[in-house]
């Protein structure tokens, strides 16, 4: 992986750069190596680098008056929630500050009649949820790190969760945010509906990985949580025919929570480390629907039927909580499961459902070549892979190797009309393959967003965007540089 | 200029050395709007990719809406966020305007169910974003800063839609006699419950009406409980379910102007006691639809959302943006358009 090389102009302004943030915002500084390393890298933990500084802000008025600061002396900064990001996001540069939001976690406001929950963007996704709860509502977007991550990660990543088929990700869920811009300035996005009265800006912010600006606080929808939930497993003996049960349950009309898949090598390794009880066959399903109790009879009575269409090797409906929770039990210890048996690079594509039975095939096509074993775990209502490569950290070579083949994983999703990544972001992971999705009008249109919003390039710029096409944008940061220095 | 595929549409922008204006069907321009040489994108037409088991559907934008609804009716789909058009209106229009009914509640808007865009910006060159596949954050998503911004960036081609089926049983619940602003609670209360309230709006003469939809066992529990949990508000009886088409439909030009308001629910009663009776109000009372003398300007107390005039005789009225929203749109602007080729629309 490579970074561009620190600005040295910024480097030898190290000091003074730290004693400008330290006369700005006093007791928020940290410089000190030993405790700037607990931000060198994000969950993508292969990629690390000490920043110039970590800062931890309060306010939105404090970030403001960082981001002015580091605007005017042209210093880099890499925002950062909670550092959970698994394409390198919040990885940051030796010449960045990192502005880190841990400290602003307050609900602002919660309002059961407008259906809405204002907070500051570096609370955990899963303490929204626990703030409305008692009123009887959640907030829908559940990445799977919902425990630790933060709002503003996932508004600057759009992520999603288990339950997106029914409810959407992040930015189906966001109705406002306060941004702060690289110069300081301070800009409200969105409104009631989540529409202001001109241009959608706050629908490009979502998912820009913290490049246009930083999110101090943001506005969510809230929704009513459900009466309950129910799961069904269902196991067949092909892979392919698990996917066309897929296709045959939207097909019926059928919009379940959530719909998971498993291939045998995660199956088997599932079973060898949580003992959920799984039935020992090439792919399962589980299917969650939510309601009443007779909702749910009727949704499941459906699915059954369907699937008896393709001769399930079993059909396990839920009767109870504690059922529920073993049909869950697999599916939710796969990843930690699959640590078991190696080291791994976890994947993020998403491929039309349709095209599912040839990107199984090409995956156990291209493992063969690689020689690496692959395991697929996915949320298949929606298509969104994530084919888990098994290789050993240790030998020589292995993890370029992995990182090739996953490269080509990637490729194919692209090759059937899918896409690189469906939740974890590009980042640096994934930035060199951005010219195999889109061409290069397609990435200069939206560097042209990146210049509206951050002219001189100092937000997060060495990410999302393939090194050699952001250069010259990057470079004329450089110069300016050059001119302030 | 009335291109017949997205090469010739690119041409024309590239070659135009004045202000063009973008139309589907015309059959919303606002007043005001659409200065420049007509553009029509009404030859631009036909699904692209029609895949019902993925809920995928990609269609060129001066498709009619009308035929991109026959087509997914007849797999048993529908566009979930029930776009509202006339005879007339295409699809791109739809997508332009972020054009959204009632199951906005529930299901989103025009924004949330666009999952990928091809458009023309205004040097003439065709720009890509989003995809055929709704789980997606490969890059920035340019798909919403499209929806909605009435061509302002560029003309869009073709648009990918998340489609979803068409639900059998549709329910809907009365409170005849609520007035608009006792209206609110109840909606409030309706969309705050478990029930899964697919509509939630008032009508004169008609009251608060919440509309209920899905599988026949489960419509008829949820409507017992929501009837249960409504009875407080006032007296609730079966609703006409053609009401939510008569919902925009109403929204007719007139000599009269018509505004259109969005707003918190809970800010609504407040705003509707500055105005005469409203045509509509929909999404729980965060859009109101109001009638005024022509060229009159409400005097509302200060809300967070904000109010435009969207027909009539007056000229449309947008509300200022603060200075800062107003800097990025209009950079983004020139960046997408350095020529002001897309100069004339508002
Ligand atoms: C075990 C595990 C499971 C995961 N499961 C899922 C999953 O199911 N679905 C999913 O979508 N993701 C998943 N992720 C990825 C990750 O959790 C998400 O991307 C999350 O949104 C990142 O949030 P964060 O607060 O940790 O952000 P960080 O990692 O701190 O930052 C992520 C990006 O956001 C930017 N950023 C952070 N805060 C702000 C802000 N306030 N303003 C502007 N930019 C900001 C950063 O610069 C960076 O580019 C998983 C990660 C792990 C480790
Ligand atoms: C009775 C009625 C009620 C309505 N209620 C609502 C409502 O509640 N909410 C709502 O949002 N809308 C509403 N609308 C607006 C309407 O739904 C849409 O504007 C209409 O569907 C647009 O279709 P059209 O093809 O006629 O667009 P036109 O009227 O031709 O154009 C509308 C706008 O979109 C632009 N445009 C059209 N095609 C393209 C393209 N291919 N690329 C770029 N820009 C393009 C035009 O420049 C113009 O700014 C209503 C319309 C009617 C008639």
């Amino acid at each position: 992986m490579q970074m561009p090389p620190p600005d040295p102009s910024v480097l030898s302004r190290r000091q003074a750069i730290i004693d400008a943030l330290n006369a700005a915002l006093p007791d928020a500084v940290i410089q000190d190596p030993a405790e700037t390393r607990a931000y060198e890298c994000d969950a993508l933990s292969a990629y690390r680098c000490a920043p110039l500084a970590v800062v931890l802000p309060r306010s939105t008025d404090e970030v403001s008056r960082l981001l002015r600061l580091c605007h005017d002396l042209r210093v880099p900064v890499v925002p950062r929630g909670a550092g959970t990001s698994l394409a390198g996001g919040s990885m940051p540069t030796a010449d960045a500050v990192v502005i880190g939001l841990s400290r602003m976690t307050d609900v602002l406001e919660i309002s059961a009649p407008d259906r809405l929950v204002r907070v500051q963007a570096g609370r955990t996704n899963l303490s929204v949820s626990g703030a409305v709860e008692g009123l009887g509502f959640f907030y829908a977007p559940d990445p799977s790190s919902q425990l630790a991550c933060a709002i503003g990660g996932n508004i600057a990543m759009n992520s999603g969760g288990a339950h997106c088929l029914k409810y959407g990700v992040t930015t189906n869920n966001l109705l406002g945010v306060t941004l702060v811009l690289m110069d300081g300035s301070v800009v409200e996005l969105g409104g009631p509906m989540g529409e202001g009265p001109g241009l959608d800006l706050l629908g490009v912010v979502c998912g820009s990985e913290g490049q246009l600006g930083i999110v101090t606080e943001a506005t969510l929808r809230i929704l009513p949580r459900p009466a309950g939930a129910r799961p069904a497993l269902i196991g067949f003996d092909k892979a392919e025919t698990a996917g066309a049960c897929v296709a045959a349950i939207i097909r019926a009309g059928i919009i379940p929570v959530a719909i998971e898949f498993m291939d045998s090598p995660c199956i088997k390794a599932t079973e060898a480390f949580a003992h959920a009880g799984y039935p020992d066959c090439e792919a399962l399903l589980i299917v969650e629907v939510e309601g009443t109790p007779p909702e749910i009879d009727e949704q499941l009575a459906l699915i059954r039927d369907i699937a008896r269409r393709f001769d399930p090797v079993e059909f396990r409906e839920s009767g109870s909580d504690d059922e529920s929770r073993r049909i869950w039990l697999g599916r939710k210890s796969a990843f930690g499961a699959m640590g078991q048996m190696g080291d791994y690079i976890c994947l993020d594509g998403t491929i039309p459902v349709t095209a599912l039975p040839r990107v199984l095939a090409g995956i156990g096509e291209l493992s063969r070549q690689y020689g690496l074993a692959v395991a697929n775990v996915f949320h298949a209502g929606d298509g969104n892979m994530h084919p888990l490569i098994i290789y050993d950290a240790n030998a020589p070579g292995d993890l370029d190797r992995a990182e090739d083949l996953g490269a080509d994983i990637l490729r194919l999703c692209v090759e059937v009309g899918g896409c690189l990544t469906g939740e974890h972001g590009v980042g640096i992971e994934k930035r060199d393959l951005m010219s195999v999705q889109f061409d290069p009008a397609d990435l200069e249109a939206q560097m042209r967003v990146k210049d509206a919003f951050d002219p001189h390039w100092l937000l997060n710029a060495a990410k999302v965007f393939p090194l050699d096409v952001s250069a010259p944008r990057r470079d004329r940061r450089l110069n300016r540089t050059a001119d302030a220095a | 200029m009335r291109p017949e595929t997205e090469g010739q549409l690119a041409d024309l922008i590239r070659r135009a050395t004045a202000p063009l204006s973008i139309t589907g069907g015309g059959t919303r321009p606002w007043p005001g709007e659409g200065g420049g040489t007509p553009l029509d994108m009404t030859a631009l037409t036909g699904v692209t990719l029609y895949e019902p088991e993925s809920l995928t559907l990609v269609v060129r934008a001066g498709t009619p809406l009308e035929t991109v609804r026959q087509t997914l009716a007849a797999e048993g789909q529908m566009l979930a966020f029930e776009p509202v058009g006339r005879d007339g209106s295409t699809i791109g229009g739809v997508a332009a305007t972020n054009a959204s009914g009632p199951r906005r509640v529930q299901a989103g808007a025009a924004r949330d169910a666009m999952i990928g865009v091809r458009f023309v910006d205004g040097q003439g060159e065709v720009i890509r974003n989003g995809g055929r596949v709704m789980k997606n954050v490969t890059g920035y998503d340019l798909v919403k800063l499209m929806a909605g911004s009435r061509g302002r960036l560029g003309a869009l081609s073709e648009i990918s839609f998340r489609t979803a089926p068409l639900p059998p049983v549709t329910a809907t619940l009365a409170l005849p006699d609520l007035d608009a602003a006792a209206a609110i609670p109840a909606l409030s209360d309706a969309l705050g419950g478990p029930f899964d309230v697919s509509g939630a709006a008032w009508l004169p003469g008609q009251g608060a009406l919440i509309r209920l939809e899905g599988l026949a066992a489960s419509v008829k529990a949820r409507a017992a409980d929501l009837g249960a949990r409504l009875a407080p508000h006032g007296r609730v009886r079966q609703g006409d379910d053609a009401a939510w088409h008569l919902l925009h439909e109403n929204i007719q030009d007139s000599d009269a102007d018509i505004w259109r308001i969005t707003c918190r629910p809970s800010e609504a009663p407040a705003i509707l006691s500055h105005l005469p009776e409203p045509i509509s109000l929909d999404w729980g009372g965060a859009l109101i639809h109001v009638r005024l003398p022509a060229g009159q300007i409400p005097d509302l107390p200060r809300f967070s959302g904000h109010a435009r005039r969207i027909a009539g005789a007056a000229p449309a009225l947008r509300p200022a943006a603060d200075p800062l929203t107003a800097r990025l749109e209009q950079d983004l602007q020139a960046r997408f358009d350095p020529r002001g080729i897309f100069g004339g629309q508002v």
